[in-house]
């Protein structure tokens, strides 16, 4: 049977790991190789490297440290943050990363999405879906969070499926960094809109908030950054706890 | 020396770090003298079946027919392994090499298109070569929308909106639809195990 995975969530700003709350108040958790070896032995289904500083400071995703975490992970490696064009997502791949995240400039240009598909395949393209909260509906933010755009969550990623993104990654702006649980209303939606695995993010914070994602929310996979950063879990004992409540997960051995 | 088939799609550089982890070397071709010359070759692979036209159209695959009649150890890996069948519905007019019968057909839409995740494989019988010291029901990953069909070679099955082949074994040539390179321990012990045949 098909599992839910469980992705550690490496936010990456100058070279070093850090997490935020709301995006903001930032926490040096250490080095990004070192932590995704760590997290990719602790029972990680994959790791995720998240150039935070890249689009509101302007700045290249740092590809010395992707090439260094790919190098010592042999499982799934994502990569993202500022990605701006055909050249710098090439640029990723090169340096070992398995796929790639578009956020901000896939909303600007949905066919750079299609552009990166057809070379690298879809399975290589993640768009990132930054969500927050607005009336009944929730709409899609850009830049890190900072800013609002006027279109739907829901509507876009399926707009982002059909331009040929392999899978989404939605983010609940309320939610981050709160370790309240995931927004399952929110991951829910866009789950059912689209036929492309939905990986949910924003809110981890104990093992019951990933069962409610999984079955309230309807999520293929679910992010965890901070939970696993400080010790309060690792990844083989967030499985187990799982596990006992039914849903299906990868036990390494 | 593991030669690694580029036909200017794939993202060769995972594969290629899993050999150099496990301290096996590599090289990158795509050249028909090259693969003949080499004595081992694996055909990395992703995105869409069209993309495989290349081997043709460069004599490629001409020349990969031949090394696999000598004997030569291959590994097709997703896509690669999906080329050893006929063809794909998903480029019906790009020839596969054929030496499993049958094509590659699509998930369907609903609720999801793709197969992506880690997935238990169930072994069809236990001669397998490349999953020697991999337990029956490992965990790999997968990521792909084609499935290709069980027939006699099956060295295993898994499962996800119908029962496919998750990996094939006939003498010389091997299938494996998910990526060992990305697959932890279990799928780097596949590789291993690969480099380890006798050329």
């Amino acid at each position: 049977m098909l599992s839910k995975r469980i992705i550690a969530c490496l936010d990456v700003s100058g070279g070093r790991v850090v997490k935020g709350t709301k995006f903001v108040a930032l926490r040096d958790a250490g080095d990004p190789a070192e932590l995704a070896r760590f997290h990719a032995e602790g029972g990680a289904d994959e790791v995720v490297f998240l150039d935070i500083s890249a689009t509101r400071e302007n700045r290249t995703t740092l590809l010395d440290a992707v090439r260094r975490t790919a190098s010592q992970i042999f499982v799934p490696f994502t990569v993202g943050g500022g990605v701006r064009s055909f050249e710098e997502a090439a640029a990723l791949f090169d340096c070992g990363a398995d796929k790639m995240t578009i956020n901000s400039a896939a909303v600007v240009n949905p066919k750079l999405i299609t552009t990166i598909a057809k070379r690298f395949g879809s399975q290589a393209v993640v768009v990132a879906v930054d969500a927050k909260r607005a009336g009944s509906s929730y709409g899609v933010w850009v830049k890190g969070g900072t800013e609002p755009t006027d279109r739907d969550a829901v509507t876009w990623a399926r707009e982002a499926q059909e331009c040929g993104a392999g899978e989404i990654m939605l983010t609940s702006i309320d939610q981050d960094g709160m370790r309240s649980g995931f927004d399952c209303e929110l991951t829910a939606r866009v789950s059912e809109a689209v036929s492309i695995p939905v990986i949910a993010s924003g809110g981890a914070g104990s093992g019951g908030h990933f069962i409610d994602v999984f079955t309230k929310g309807k999520a293929d996979a679910a992010l965890a950054a901070s939970i696993f950063h400080f010790g309060l879990q690792n990844a083989r004992e967030l499985k187990q706890e799982l596990q006992k409540s039914g849903i299906p997960v990868r036990l390494p051995c | 020396m593991i030669s690694l088939i580029d036909y200017g799609a794939g993202n060769m550089a995972s594969v290629r770090k899993a050999f150099e982890h496990l301290a096996l070397e590599t090289e990158i071709i795509d050249k028909p003298a090259q693969i003949s010359k080499a004595t081992k070759l694996v055909l990395p692979g992703v995105g869409n079946f069209k993309s495989l036209e290349k081997l043709e159209q460069t004599g490629m695959r001409a020349a990969i027919q031949e090394s696999v009649a000598r004997g030569v150890p291959f590994l097709g890996i997703c896509l690669g392994m999906q080329w050893l069948f006929e063809t794909s519905t998903e480029a019906p007019e790009v020839l596969g090499l054929g030496i499993f019968p049958g094509k590659c057909a699509r998930f369907t839409e609903t609720p999801r298109s793709l197969h992506v995740g880690w997935n238990q494989i169930s072994f069809c019988n236990g001669s397998s070569r490349l999953f020697q010291g991999i337990a029956d029901g490992s965990y790999f990953y997968f990521t792909h929308s084609y499935w290709c069909p069980i027939e006699n070679s099956s060295s295993a099955t898994t499962q996800f909106q119908t029962e496919f082949a998750a990996a094939l074994e006939k003498k010389n040539v091997f299938g494996m639809q998910f990526h060992p390179e990305k697959s932890g321990d279990s799928g780097l012990r596949i590789l291993k195990n690969f480099g380890e045949l006798p050329c």
